[in-house]
């Protein structure tokens, strides 16, 4: 069980030293060379597993930034983390970043292009890549594949994992009018290495129906920890993470989020069927 | 292939409309749900430049800046995903920025704060003890060849007006009575441990300073000084710049003699 790590809980992290299985934080946080942010985690490092998340890589974009893998893997080699993981999007496109998770398209042509992407990175930074599932506003007349033979295809293609986002499965269930169940058990979940818990926020689209937005600015909700049994049922006990990135509460809060999914975690079967 | 062109001048742009391949499963408008996307993007960077630059934000009130920040973004958005190194052009872009013509030192104390946010990310660096000072200084024959070298975080802050002191009394380390926005004023900026800190200190100081994170000699850096007409008070610089645990090492130049 882990807790995306916030800057101001390191202290209280550090002092308490709470029981947890690991701890994540966004690559792009700690590209800098020095100062408070590298002194806190090579703190926490030495107490605790580390997972380092990418949120910059636009893996789904038209070309990789070559110059961003190197710090990556600048920064892989400081820290040595379990796991390194990634998203389905694209975030850059030529000389502009826009620091936002961006749909693609599922057709054969980006499957192609995101497996490529998929195996340059894993080869450069010589360890296996968690992908994340996306949370998704927006669909493409473009696309022929449905997402989740997309996701189970990168996968097979490039020997990658998934980051199961059980948040994001939802979301985009909801968002694209979907079954929670059926996308669930279409996506490749032998192959889960981690798996991300995270609240959203409820909107309308223009005809009413509800829009979830991925925020990471409320506590998980209802439905995602019920998908979340679902899902561990599925692929027994996996890793998972808490994470908040918006109105970040104490850390304490996040705790008790934590050993919520410590508590469902321990119904999953230890032995799955063959 | 779809056109991410598109859809990226869309997010910028809201003017435009959504990408032409974009579609909901219930029939409903693209554009609403292509909303949020517009405001993930605008919204994220929008608190990148409130979190880096809070006085700037402070003096001339959250509307203002968020129209600022808004222009700021479409013209010059992020070229990388590392978020620390977005707004390096921010203090020139206000320079330019004709609203905020009124508030003349406004561009200098954004400079500020990005001075501060890249002394932050610096790399770390051990200062010099009191022992390996006297030491180095005691075999040197000739110190105005050897070069004073400084915290990789070290920067100079050179303003026209009192952006120092304007930026301090938004720290509630001083208060503005008696502060004449029209007085230049210099800083150093530094971190020590984990604290990034300014240390206002006088025009000479400044001077001297930038000409050692360049790289001069102590005696190329003290004519430096000399060519601004201004008058350095060279062992209480020094001491300064001891105190602040800015000196990293005192190296030979090539023509120094050890």
């Amino acid at each position: 069980m882990g807790v995306g790590l916030k800057p101001q809980h390191c202290r209280d992290i550090l002092d308490a030293r709470p029981a947890l299985g690991f701890f994540e934080v966004h690559a792009e946080n700690y590209l800098g060379v020095g100062g408070p942010f590298h002194h806190y985690l090579g703190r926490i490092a030495e107490h605790y597993p580390l997972s380092v998340h990418g949120v910059g890589l636009s893996i789904g974009g038209r070309d990789l930034d070559l110059a961003h893998l190197d710090r990556l893997a600048a920064l892989l080699a400081r820290y040595e983390p379990h796991w390194f993981s990634e998203h389905l999007a694209w975030s850059r496109h030529g000389p502009v970043c826009l620091n936002d998770l961006l749909p693609v398209v599922y057709d054969e042509a980006t499957l192609a292009r995101v497996c490529a992407h998929v195996d340059r990175v894993q080869h450069r930074l010589r360890r296996r890549l968690l992908l994340e599932n996306p949370a998704t506003y927006l669909e493409s007349r473009a696309s022929t594949l449905p997402e989740a033979a997309f996701i189970d295809e990168v996968v097979r293609r490039t020997g990658c994992g998934l980051l199961l986002d059980v948040n994001n499965l939802y979301v985009s269930c909801v968002n694209h009018g979907r079954d929670p169940p059926a996308e669930l058990a279409a996506l490749p979940l032998h192959a889960v290495g981690e798996i991300h818990l995270a609240g959203h926020a409820a909107d309308v689209d223009s005809a009413g129906d509800p829009l979830l937005i991925d925020n990471h600015g409320a506590p998980v909700a209802q439905a995602v920890w019920n998908l979340y049994g679902q899902a561990i049922a599925r692929t027994g006990p996996v890793p998972t993470l808490i994470e908040r990135d918006n109105d970040v509460p104490a850390f304490d809060v996040l705790l008790a989020e934590a050993r919520q999914a410590e508590r469902i975690l321990q119904t999953a079967p230890r032995a799955l069927p063959a | 292939m779809i056109d991410q062109a598109a859809f990226a001048r869309a997010l910028l742009d809201p003017a435009l409309p959504a990408p032409a391949d974009s579609l909901a499963w219930n029939g409903s408008d693209p554009a609403a749900r292509l909303a949020v996307h517009r405001n993930n993007v605008m919204m994220s960077l929008l608190g990148v430049l409130t979190d880096t630059f809070a006085v700037t934000r402070e003096l001339v009130g959250d509307a203002f800046f968020r129209a600022m920040g808004r222009d700021f973004v479409r013209a010059q958005p992020p070229a990388g995903p590392v978020m620390a190194e977005y707004g390096a052009g921010f203090a020139d872009f206000i320079r330019a920025f004709a609203p905020a013509r009124a508030l003349p030192y406004l561009p200098d104390v954004a400079r500020l704060e990005w001075l501060r946010l890249v002394a932050l990310h610096a790399a770390d660096a051990e200062p010099l003890s009191a022992a390996e000072i006297a030491a180095r200084v005691g075999a040197a024959a000739d110190l105005a060849h050897w070069r004073l070298r400084l915290h990789p975080s070290f920067a100079v802050l050179r303003s026209d007006y009192a952006a120092v002191s304007i930026w301090a009394a938004h720290q509630a380390a001083r208060d503005l009575a008696g502060v004449d926005p029209r007085a230049s004023e210099t800083a150093w900026v530094v971190r020590r441990d984990l604290d990034v800190e300014v240390i206002p200190v006088d025009a000479a100081a400044g001077v001297f300073a930038a000409a050692l994170l360049a790289g001069q000699s102590l005696g190329v850096a003290l004519e430096a000084v000399g060519r601004e007409a201004l008058v350095l008070d060279l062992p209480a610089t020094l001491a300064a710049l001891i105190r602040c645990g800015a000196l990293v090492a005192i190296e030979p130049t090539e023509t120094a003699n050890e």
